[in-house]
Protein backbone atom coordinates (compact mmCIF):
# COMPACT_ATOMS: atom_id res chain seq x y z
CA UNK A 1 0.00 0.00 0.00
CA UNK A 2 1.29 3.42 -0.94
CA UNK A 3 -0.18 6.36 0.89
CA UNK A 4 0.70 9.83 -0.24
CA UNK A 5 -0.30 13.30 0.65
CA UNK A 6 1.60 16.00 -1.18
CA UNK A 7 1.46 19.75 -1.56
CA UNK A 8 3.71 21.85 -3.76
CA UNK A 9 3.42 25.24 -5.43
CA UNK A 10 3.99 25.02 -9.18
CA UNK A 11 4.53 27.51 -11.92
CA UNK A 12 2.72 26.03 -14.87
CA UNK A 13 2.48 27.64 -18.29
CA UNK A 14 -1.01 28.74 -17.33
CA UNK A 15 0.23 30.51 -14.20
CA UNK A 16 0.88 29.58 -10.60
CA UNK A 17 -1.07 26.72 -9.07
CA UNK A 18 -0.84 24.38 -6.14
CA UNK A 19 -0.43 20.67 -6.52
CA UNK A 20 -2.47 19.17 -3.71
CA UNK A 21 -2.92 15.44 -3.86
CA UNK A 22 -4.08 12.72 -1.50
CA UNK A 23 -3.67 9.36 -3.16
CA UNK A 24 -3.63 5.78 -1.97
CA UNK A 25 -2.44 3.07 -4.31
CA UNK A 26 -2.80 -0.61 -3.52
CA UNK A 27 0.23 -2.86 -3.77
CA UNK A 28 0.14 -4.52 -7.16
CA UNK A 29 -2.25 -1.96 -8.58
CA UNK A 30 -1.81 -0.47 -12.05
CA UNK A 31 -2.88 3.14 -11.81
CA UNK A 32 -3.14 5.46 -14.79
CA UNK A 33 -2.89 9.21 -14.38
CA UNK A 34 -4.33 11.42 -17.04
CA UNK A 35 -5.05 15.12 -17.38
CA UNK A 36 -4.19 18.12 -19.51
CA UNK A 37 -0.56 19.11 -19.90
CA UNK A 38 0.55 21.29 -17.01
CA UNK A 39 -1.93 19.66 -14.63
CA UNK A 40 0.86 18.24 -12.46
CA UNK A 41 1.05 14.62 -13.62
CA UNK A 42 4.79 14.57 -14.18
CA UNK A 43 5.42 16.51 -10.97
CA UNK A 44 3.44 13.91 -9.04
CA UNK A 45 5.70 11.15 -10.39
CA UNK A 46 8.82 13.22 -9.69
CA UNK A 47 7.69 13.82 -6.12
CA UNK A 48 7.14 10.10 -5.63
CA UNK A 49 10.54 9.31 -7.13
CA UNK A 50 12.28 11.89 -4.96
CA UNK A 51 13.41 14.05 -7.86
CA UNK A 52 11.48 16.98 -6.42
CA UNK A 53 10.65 18.14 -2.96
CA UNK A 54 7.17 19.09 -1.83
CA UNK A 55 6.50 21.98 0.53
CA UNK A 56 4.57 19.60 2.67
CA UNK A 57 3.73 15.95 2.49
CA UNK A 58 4.04 12.33 3.44
CA UNK A 59 4.80 9.25 1.40
CA UNK A 60 4.40 5.88 3.04
CA UNK A 61 5.26 2.76 1.05
CA UNK A 62 4.39 -0.59 2.62
CA UNK A 63 4.93 0.90 6.06
CA UNK A 64 8.27 2.55 5.18
CA UNK A 65 8.40 6.33 5.37
CA UNK A 66 9.86 7.78 2.17
CA UNK A 67 8.91 11.31 3.02
CA UNK A 68 7.53 13.08 6.02
CA UNK A 69 8.00 16.81 5.92
CA UNK A 70 6.66 17.22 9.47
CA UNK A 71 9.43 14.98 10.82
CA UNK A 72 12.03 16.19 8.33
CA UNK A 73 12.40 12.80 6.67
CA UNK A 74 13.26 12.84 2.99
CA UNK A 75 14.64 9.63 1.54
CA UNK A 76 16.90 10.38 -1.43
CA UNK A 77 15.90 8.87 -4.76
CA UNK A 78 18.78 6.38 -4.50
CA UNK A 79 17.16 4.79 -1.44
CA UNK A 80 13.57 4.75 -2.68
CA UNK A 81 13.64 1.75 -4.99
CA UNK A 82 11.64 3.24 -7.83
CA UNK A 83 11.89 2.32 -11.48
CA UNK A 84 11.71 5.32 -13.76
CA UNK A 85 10.90 5.34 -17.45
CA UNK A 86 10.81 8.64 -19.32
CA UNK A 87 9.30 9.48 -22.67
CA UNK A 88 12.83 10.25 -23.91
CA UNK A 89 14.18 6.77 -22.97
CA UNK A 90 17.24 8.28 -21.23
CA UNK A 91 19.55 5.39 -22.06
CA UNK A 92 23.23 6.11 -21.42
CA UNK A 93 24.72 6.72 -24.89
CA UNK A 94 28.20 5.62 -23.81
CA UNK A 95 27.05 2.13 -22.85
CA UNK A 96 25.77 -0.84 -24.85
CA UNK A 97 22.37 -2.31 -24.08
CA UNK A 98 23.93 -4.90 -21.79
CA UNK A 99 26.05 -2.27 -20.04
CA UNK A 100 22.99 -0.08 -19.57
CA UNK A 101 21.26 -2.96 -17.83
CA UNK A 102 24.27 -3.98 -15.74
CA UNK A 103 24.76 -0.38 -14.63
CA UNK A 104 21.56 -0.76 -12.62
CA UNK A 105 22.88 -3.68 -10.56
CA UNK A 106 23.39 -2.94 -6.89
CA UNK A 107 26.57 -3.91 -5.05
CA UNK A 108 26.77 -7.68 -4.86
CA UNK A 109 23.46 -8.16 -6.67
CA UNK A 110 23.30 -11.30 -8.77
CA UNK A 111 23.28 -10.93 -12.55
CA UNK A 112 20.44 -13.42 -12.82
CA UNK A 113 17.91 -10.59 -12.89
CA UNK A 114 19.53 -9.22 -16.06
CA UNK A 115 19.07 -12.48 -17.95
CA UNK A 116 15.52 -12.74 -16.72
CA UNK A 117 14.74 -9.21 -17.94
CA UNK A 118 16.48 -9.79 -21.27
CA UNK A 119 14.23 -12.83 -21.73
CA UNK A 120 11.02 -11.04 -20.81
CA UNK A 121 11.66 -7.99 -22.98
CA UNK A 122 13.30 -10.04 -25.77
CA UNK A 123 16.50 -8.04 -25.98
CA UNK A 124 18.80 -10.97 -26.83
CA UNK A 125 19.63 -9.66 -30.30
CA UNK A 126 20.37 -6.11 -29.15
CA UNK A 127 22.74 -6.61 -26.22
CA UNK A 128 25.92 -5.43 -27.97
CA UNK A 129 24.39 -2.37 -29.60
CA UNK A 130 24.64 1.23 -28.52
CA UNK A 131 21.41 3.21 -27.96
CA UNK A 132 22.06 5.39 -31.02
CA UNK A 133 21.67 2.28 -33.17
CA UNK A 134 18.27 1.32 -31.76
CA UNK A 135 14.77 2.31 -32.84
CA UNK A 136 12.55 4.23 -30.43
CA UNK A 137 10.61 1.11 -29.50
CA UNK A 138 13.78 -0.89 -28.88
CA UNK A 139 15.23 1.90 -26.74
CA UNK A 140 12.10 2.03 -24.64
CA UNK A 141 12.19 -1.74 -24.13
CA UNK A 142 15.75 -1.40 -22.84
CA UNK A 143 14.72 1.51 -20.62
CA UNK A 144 11.86 -0.56 -19.22
CA UNK A 145 14.16 -3.51 -18.51
CA UNK A 146 16.81 -1.23 -16.97
CA UNK A 147 14.24 0.34 -14.65
CA UNK A 148 13.52 -3.10 -13.20
CA UNK A 149 17.08 -4.29 -12.54
CA UNK A 150 16.98 -3.07 -8.96
CA UNK A 151 13.66 -4.85 -8.39
CA UNK A 152 11.81 -1.66 -7.53
CA UNK A 153 8.59 -1.65 -5.56
CA UNK A 154 7.19 1.14 -7.61
CA UNK A 155 7.38 1.56 -11.38
CA UNK A 156 6.81 5.11 -12.61
CA UNK A 157 6.12 5.53 -16.32
CA UNK A 158 5.96 9.11 -17.59
CA UNK A 159 4.26 9.00 -20.99
CA UNK A 160 6.62 6.21 -21.98
CA UNK A 161 4.99 5.44 -25.30
CA UNK A 162 3.84 8.78 -26.66
CA UNK A 163 6.84 9.14 -28.97
CA UNK A 164 6.11 5.80 -30.66
CA UNK A 165 3.83 4.86 -33.53
CA UNK A 166 0.68 2.93 -32.77
CA UNK A 167 1.96 -0.53 -33.71
CA UNK A 168 5.08 -0.13 -31.59
CA UNK A 169 2.95 1.26 -28.80
CA UNK A 170 0.77 -1.80 -28.73
CA UNK A 171 3.77 -4.13 -28.53
CA UNK A 172 5.27 -2.15 -25.69
CA UNK A 173 1.99 -2.09 -23.81
CA UNK A 174 2.19 -5.87 -23.81
CA UNK A 175 5.72 -5.77 -22.38
CA UNK A 176 4.62 -3.32 -19.69
CA UNK A 177 1.72 -5.53 -18.72
CA UNK A 178 4.02 -8.56 -18.71
CA UNK A 179 6.58 -7.05 -16.34
CA UNK A 180 3.89 -5.51 -14.14
CA UNK A 181 2.55 -8.99 -13.53
CA UNK A 182 5.85 -10.90 -13.54
CA UNK A 183 7.42 -8.67 -10.88
CA UNK A 184 4.22 -7.92 -8.93
CA UNK A 185 4.89 -4.23 -9.37
CA UNK A 186 2.84 -1.30 -8.30
CA UNK A 187 2.79 0.79 -11.46
CA UNK A 188 1.86 4.40 -12.09
CA UNK A 189 1.46 5.38 -15.71
CA UNK A 190 1.02 8.89 -17.03
CA UNK A 191 -0.79 8.70 -20.32
CA UNK A 192 -3.13 10.63 -22.58
CA UNK A 193 -4.13 7.63 -24.60
CA UNK A 194 -7.49 6.30 -23.48
CA UNK A 195 -7.03 3.02 -25.27
CA UNK A 196 -3.72 2.52 -23.54
CA UNK A 197 -5.22 3.33 -20.18
CA UNK A 198 -8.08 0.91 -20.57
CA UNK A 199 -5.82 -1.81 -21.82
CA UNK A 200 -3.34 -1.51 -18.96
CA UNK A 201 -4.79 0.15 -15.90
CA UNK A 202 -6.91 -1.14 -13.05
CA UNK A 203 -7.89 2.37 -12.14
CA UNK A 204 -7.51 5.84 -13.56
CA UNK A 205 -7.35 9.24 -11.93
CA UNK A 206 -7.40 12.56 -13.67
CA UNK A 207 -5.51 15.65 -12.56
CA UNK A 208 -6.85 19.10 -13.11
CA UNK A 209 -4.92 22.18 -11.95
CA UNK A 210 -2.92 20.06 -9.55
CA UNK A 211 -5.91 18.31 -7.94
CA UNK A 212 -7.44 14.91 -8.48
CA UNK A 213 -10.73 15.22 -10.30
CA UNK A 214 -13.17 12.69 -11.61
CA UNK A 215 -11.96 11.38 -14.93
CA UNK A 216 -13.42 13.56 -17.63
CA UNK A 217 -15.63 11.36 -19.70
CA UNK A 218 -14.29 11.63 -23.21
CA UNK A 219 -17.82 11.49 -24.55
CA UNK A 220 -21.13 12.30 -22.99
CA UNK A 221 -23.58 9.48 -23.17
CA UNK A 222 -26.83 10.51 -24.71
CA UNK A 223 -29.56 8.97 -22.71
CA UNK A 224 -32.71 7.35 -23.90
CA UNK A 225 -34.16 8.98 -26.88
CA UNK A 226 -37.75 8.17 -26.08
CA UNK A 227 -39.20 9.18 -29.38
CA UNK A 228 -37.58 6.33 -31.30
CA UNK A 229 -37.12 4.03 -28.34
CA UNK A 230 -33.30 3.71 -28.43
CA UNK A 231 -30.25 4.64 -26.36
CA UNK A 232 -27.58 6.35 -28.36
CA UNK A 233 -24.10 5.70 -27.05
CA UNK A 234 -21.34 7.49 -28.86
CA UNK A 235 -17.76 6.37 -28.62
CA UNK A 236 -14.53 5.50 -30.31
CA UNK A 237 -13.56 2.28 -32.04
CA UNK A 238 -10.66 0.62 -30.21
CA UNK A 239 -10.22 -2.69 -31.91
CA UNK A 240 -11.68 -4.95 -34.55
CA UNK A 241 -11.36 -8.64 -33.86
CA UNK A 242 -12.62 -12.05 -34.71
CA UNK A 243 -15.04 -13.52 -32.21
CA UNK A 244 -15.85 -17.13 -32.89
CA UNK A 245 -17.47 -17.37 -36.27
CA UNK A 246 -18.21 -13.64 -36.49
CA UNK A 247 -16.49 -10.41 -35.67
CA UNK A 248 -16.65 -7.94 -32.84
CA UNK A 249 -15.72 -4.33 -32.38
CA UNK A 250 -14.53 -2.89 -29.08
CA UNK A 251 -15.90 0.58 -28.55
CA UNK A 252 -14.74 2.94 -25.84
CA UNK A 253 -17.72 4.72 -24.33
CA UNK A 254 -17.00 7.01 -21.43
CA UNK A 255 -14.79 4.91 -19.21
CA UNK A 256 -16.17 1.58 -20.40
CA UNK A 257 -15.31 -0.66 -23.28
CA UNK A 258 -18.27 -2.32 -24.99
CA UNK A 259 -17.75 -5.24 -27.29
CA UNK A 260 -20.33 -5.12 -30.04
CA UNK A 261 -20.98 -7.86 -32.59
CA UNK A 262 -20.16 -6.68 -36.08
CA UNK A 263 -20.82 -7.59 -39.65
CA UNK A 264 -18.25 -8.00 -42.37
CA UNK A 265 -19.17 -4.67 -43.99
CA UNK A 266 -18.72 -2.87 -40.65
CA UNK A 267 -15.19 -4.17 -40.53
CA UNK A 268 -14.47 -2.84 -43.99
CA UNK A 269 -15.81 0.59 -43.18
CA UNK A 270 -14.30 1.03 -39.74
CA UNK A 271 -10.86 1.33 -38.28
CA UNK A 272 -9.54 2.06 -34.79
CA UNK A 273 -10.05 5.69 -33.88
CA UNK A 274 -13.30 6.11 -35.84
CA UNK A 275 -16.24 7.65 -34.05
CA UNK A 276 -19.37 5.51 -33.91
CA UNK A 277 -22.77 5.46 -32.26
CA UNK A 278 -24.29 2.33 -30.79
CA UNK A 279 -28.04 2.16 -30.80
CA UNK A 280 -29.65 0.04 -28.10
CA UNK A 281 -33.31 -0.79 -28.02
CA UNK A 282 -34.77 0.59 -24.76
CA UNK A 283 -37.37 -2.18 -24.67
CA UNK A 284 -34.69 -4.73 -23.96
CA UNK A 285 -32.88 -2.66 -21.37
CA UNK A 286 -32.95 -4.11 -17.85
CA UNK A 287 -31.85 -2.66 -14.54
CA UNK A 288 -30.22 -4.92 -11.97
CA UNK A 289 -29.10 -3.75 -8.58
CA UNK A 290 -25.46 -4.66 -7.91
CA UNK B 1 69.20 24.80 -33.53
CA UNK B 2 70.91 26.00 -30.34
CA UNK B 3 70.15 24.74 -26.87
CA UNK B 4 68.53 28.02 -25.87
CA UNK B 5 65.91 27.53 -28.58
CA UNK B 6 65.10 24.01 -27.44
CA UNK B 7 65.13 25.05 -23.79
CA UNK B 8 62.67 27.86 -24.46
CA UNK B 9 60.27 25.65 -26.40
CA UNK B 10 60.53 22.93 -23.76
CA UNK B 11 59.74 25.44 -21.04
CA UNK B 12 56.80 26.76 -23.05
CA UNK B 13 55.24 23.34 -23.39
CA UNK B 14 56.09 22.40 -19.81
CA UNK B 15 54.23 25.44 -18.57
CA UNK B 16 51.27 24.62 -20.80
CA UNK B 17 51.21 20.98 -19.73
CA UNK B 18 51.40 21.69 -16.00
CA UNK B 19 48.76 24.40 -16.32
CA UNK B 20 46.42 22.17 -18.34
CA UNK B 21 46.64 19.23 -15.95
CA UNK B 22 45.96 21.46 -12.96
CA UNK B 23 43.15 23.23 -14.82
CA UNK B 24 41.49 19.91 -15.58
CA UNK B 25 41.18 19.23 -11.86
CA UNK B 26 39.94 22.76 -11.18
CA UNK B 27 37.84 23.20 -14.30
CA UNK B 28 35.75 20.02 -14.26
CA UNK B 29 34.35 20.51 -10.73
CA UNK B 30 33.87 24.22 -11.38
CA UNK B 31 32.04 23.58 -14.67
CA UNK B 32 29.96 20.89 -12.96
CA UNK B 33 28.93 23.25 -10.16
CA UNK B 34 28.17 26.08 -12.57
CA UNK B 35 26.01 23.82 -14.72
CA UNK B 36 23.99 22.77 -11.66
CA UNK B 37 23.74 25.79 -9.44
CA UNK B 38 20.60 27.86 -9.28
CA UNK B 39 22.29 30.40 -7.06
CA UNK B 40 21.81 34.05 -7.88
CA UNK B 41 25.57 34.46 -7.56
CA UNK B 42 26.11 32.28 -10.64
CA UNK B 43 26.42 35.27 -13.04
CA UNK B 44 28.98 36.85 -10.71
CA UNK B 45 31.08 33.69 -10.62
CA UNK B 46 30.78 33.25 -14.39
CA UNK B 47 31.85 36.86 -14.92
CA UNK B 48 34.87 36.39 -12.66
CA UNK B 49 35.98 33.25 -14.49
CA UNK B 50 35.53 34.90 -17.88
CA UNK B 51 37.33 38.16 -17.01
CA UNK B 52 40.63 37.06 -18.59
CA UNK B 53 38.79 36.82 -21.93
CA UNK B 54 38.23 40.56 -22.08
CA UNK B 55 40.89 42.09 -19.83
CA UNK B 56 44.22 43.07 -21.34
CA UNK B 57 46.66 40.44 -20.06
CA UNK B 58 48.84 43.25 -18.75
CA UNK B 59 46.09 44.26 -16.32
CA UNK B 60 45.91 40.73 -14.94
CA UNK B 61 49.72 40.58 -14.87
CA UNK B 62 49.94 43.91 -13.12
CA UNK B 63 47.67 42.85 -10.25
CA UNK B 64 49.42 39.50 -9.95
CA UNK B 65 52.74 41.34 -9.82
CA UNK B 66 51.46 43.48 -6.97
CA UNK B 67 50.05 40.45 -5.14
CA UNK B 68 53.14 38.27 -5.60
CA UNK B 69 55.65 40.98 -4.75
CA UNK B 70 57.52 40.26 -1.48
CA UNK B 71 56.50 43.76 -0.43
CA UNK B 72 52.80 42.80 -0.52
CA UNK B 73 51.11 41.01 2.37
CA UNK B 74 50.52 37.81 0.37
CA UNK B 75 53.98 37.76 -1.22
CA UNK B 76 55.63 38.48 2.09
CA UNK B 77 53.65 35.76 3.84
CA UNK B 78 54.58 33.20 1.16
CA UNK B 79 58.29 34.05 1.43
CA UNK B 80 58.23 34.04 5.23
CA UNK B 81 56.27 30.83 5.75
CA UNK B 82 57.10 28.64 2.76
CA UNK B 83 60.01 30.43 1.16
CA UNK B 84 58.06 30.60 -2.10
CA UNK B 85 58.79 33.50 -4.40
CA UNK B 86 56.17 33.80 -7.10
CA UNK B 87 57.50 36.82 -8.95
CA UNK B 88 59.92 35.93 -11.76
CA UNK B 89 59.54 32.19 -11.12
CA UNK B 90 58.03 29.19 -12.89
CA UNK B 91 55.54 28.64 -10.04
CA UNK B 92 54.34 32.22 -10.46
CA UNK B 93 53.87 31.65 -14.19
CA UNK B 94 51.79 28.55 -13.49
CA UNK B 95 49.49 30.47 -11.17
CA UNK B 96 49.16 33.32 -13.65
CA UNK B 97 48.42 30.84 -16.45
CA UNK B 98 45.82 29.04 -14.35
CA UNK B 99 43.83 32.24 -13.99
CA UNK B 100 44.48 33.35 -17.55
CA UNK B 101 43.38 30.07 -19.20
CA UNK B 102 40.62 29.12 -16.77
CA UNK B 103 37.69 30.24 -18.99
CA UNK B 104 39.03 28.18 -21.88
CA UNK B 105 38.80 25.05 -19.77
CA UNK B 106 35.57 25.85 -17.92
CA UNK B 107 33.35 27.14 -20.72
CA UNK B 108 33.38 24.14 -23.09
CA UNK B 109 33.00 21.67 -20.22
CA UNK B 110 30.19 23.69 -18.65
CA UNK B 111 28.25 23.83 -21.91
CA UNK B 112 28.93 20.11 -22.32
CA UNK B 113 27.32 19.41 -18.94
CA UNK B 114 24.43 21.75 -19.75
CA UNK B 115 23.77 20.05 -23.08
CA UNK B 116 23.26 16.66 -21.42
CA UNK B 117 19.56 15.87 -20.90
CA UNK B 118 18.81 15.91 -17.18
CA UNK B 119 16.94 12.63 -17.54
CA UNK B 120 20.28 10.85 -17.94
CA UNK B 121 21.41 11.72 -14.45
CA UNK B 122 17.94 11.23 -13.03
CA UNK B 123 17.82 7.73 -14.50
CA UNK B 124 21.22 7.06 -12.95
CA UNK B 125 20.10 8.32 -9.53
CA UNK B 126 16.98 6.18 -9.76
CA UNK B 127 19.26 3.19 -10.31
CA UNK B 128 20.79 3.89 -6.91
CA UNK B 129 23.93 5.63 -8.13
CA UNK B 130 25.37 8.62 -6.26
CA UNK B 131 26.11 12.04 -7.74
CA UNK B 132 29.80 11.11 -7.86
CA UNK B 133 29.26 7.73 -9.58
CA UNK B 134 26.90 9.40 -12.04
CA UNK B 135 29.48 12.08 -12.84
CA UNK B 136 32.26 9.58 -13.47
CA UNK B 137 30.34 6.85 -15.31
CA UNK B 138 27.55 8.70 -17.11
CA UNK B 139 28.15 12.43 -17.41
CA UNK B 140 31.89 12.76 -18.08
CA UNK B 141 32.04 9.87 -20.59
CA UNK B 142 29.21 11.48 -22.54
CA UNK B 143 30.87 14.89 -22.76
CA UNK B 144 34.33 13.62 -23.73
CA UNK B 145 34.53 15.89 -26.79
CA UNK B 146 33.76 18.93 -24.62
CA UNK B 147 36.45 17.94 -22.11
CA UNK B 148 38.94 17.37 -24.90
CA UNK B 149 38.08 20.76 -26.41
CA UNK B 150 38.67 22.39 -23.02
CA UNK B 151 42.01 20.63 -22.61
CA UNK B 152 43.23 21.53 -26.07
CA UNK B 153 42.11 25.15 -25.86
CA UNK B 154 43.58 25.66 -22.37
CA UNK B 155 46.90 24.16 -23.52
CA UNK B 156 47.02 26.22 -26.69
CA UNK B 157 46.01 29.41 -24.95
CA UNK B 158 48.74 28.95 -22.36
CA UNK B 159 51.31 28.43 -25.09
CA UNK B 160 50.20 31.72 -26.63
CA UNK B 161 50.38 33.66 -23.38
CA UNK B 162 52.46 36.85 -23.48
CA UNK B 163 51.28 39.82 -21.47
CA UNK B 164 50.82 38.12 -18.12
CA UNK B 165 54.21 36.43 -18.35
CA UNK B 166 55.91 39.62 -19.36
CA UNK B 167 54.56 41.30 -16.24
CA UNK B 168 55.22 38.60 -13.62
CA UNK B 169 57.79 36.33 -15.19
CA UNK B 170 60.25 38.46 -17.00
CA UNK B 171 62.72 36.77 -19.30
CA UNK B 172 64.86 34.30 -17.35
CA UNK B 173 66.13 31.49 -19.62
CA UNK B 174 65.03 28.06 -18.37
CA UNK B 175 62.82 29.60 -15.72
CA UNK B 176 60.39 32.09 -17.25
CA UNK B 177 61.53 32.67 -20.83
CA UNK B 178 58.78 31.13 -22.97
CA UNK B 179 58.45 31.23 -26.76
CA UNK B 180 56.23 34.30 -27.05
CA UNK B 181 58.59 36.29 -24.82
CA UNK B 182 61.60 34.99 -26.75
CA UNK B 183 60.15 36.23 -30.05
CA UNK B 184 59.67 39.72 -28.61
CA UNK B 185 63.16 39.64 -27.15
CA UNK B 186 64.86 38.42 -30.36
CA UNK B 187 63.07 41.05 -32.45
CA UNK B 188 64.19 43.73 -30.00
CA UNK B 189 67.72 42.44 -30.51
CA UNK B 190 67.14 42.37 -34.31
CA UNK B 191 67.67 38.58 -34.44
CA UNK B 192 64.92 38.11 -37.00
CA UNK B 193 66.10 34.62 -37.94
CA UNK B 194 65.58 33.10 -34.49
CA UNK B 195 62.35 35.05 -34.00
CA UNK B 196 61.19 33.52 -37.26
CA UNK B 197 61.93 29.99 -36.03
CA UNK B 198 59.93 30.53 -32.85
CA UNK B 199 57.09 32.15 -34.76
CA UNK B 200 56.93 29.34 -37.30
CA UNK B 201 56.76 26.69 -34.57
CA UNK B 202 53.91 28.57 -32.90
CA UNK B 203 52.02 29.05 -36.18
CA UNK B 204 52.26 25.34 -37.02
CA UNK B 205 51.31 24.42 -33.48
CA UNK B 206 48.28 26.72 -33.45
CA UNK B 207 47.08 25.40 -36.79
CA UNK B 208 47.49 21.75 -35.76
CA UNK B 209 45.67 22.26 -32.51
CA UNK B 210 42.71 24.12 -34.04
CA UNK B 211 42.40 21.54 -36.84
CA UNK B 212 42.27 18.89 -34.12
CA UNK B 213 39.51 20.68 -32.21
CA UNK B 214 37.37 21.15 -35.30
CA UNK B 215 37.87 17.51 -36.28
CA UNK B 216 36.73 16.39 -32.85
CA UNK B 217 33.70 18.68 -32.99
CA UNK B 218 32.73 17.44 -36.42
CA UNK B 219 32.95 13.84 -35.33
CA UNK B 220 30.88 14.67 -32.28
CA UNK B 221 28.18 16.21 -34.48
CA UNK B 222 28.14 13.18 -36.71
CA UNK B 223 27.68 10.67 -33.89
CA UNK B 224 25.21 12.77 -31.90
Amino acid sequence: MIQTSLRKALHAATGPMTLDIQLDVLTGEFLAITGASGSGKTTLLRLLAGLEKPEEGRILVDGTVWLDSARGIQLPIQDRRVGLVFQEYALFPNMTVRENLEYGLGKGQSKAIIDELIGITELEQLLGRYPAKLSGGQQQRVALARALVRRPKLLLLDEPLSALDSRMRERLQNYILKVHQAFSLTTLLVSHDHREIFKLADRVISLKQGKISQPDLPETVQYANVSDGTFRLSGEVLQLEEAGSGFSISVLIGTNVLRVPARMEDLRRLQPGDRVEILVDTQHAMLIKT
Amino acid sequence: MDSGFAQTLLLTFQLAAVTTVLLLFIGVPLAFLLSRTQSRFKPILEALISMPLVLPPTVLGFYLLLAFSPRSALGNWLVETANIRLVFSFAGLVIGSLIYSLPFMVQPIQSGFESLPKHLREASYSLGKSVWQTLLRVELPNIKPAVLTGVVLAFAHTVGEFGVILMIGGNIPGETRVASIAIYDEVEALNYGIANQYALVLVLFAFAILALVYTINRRMLRTA
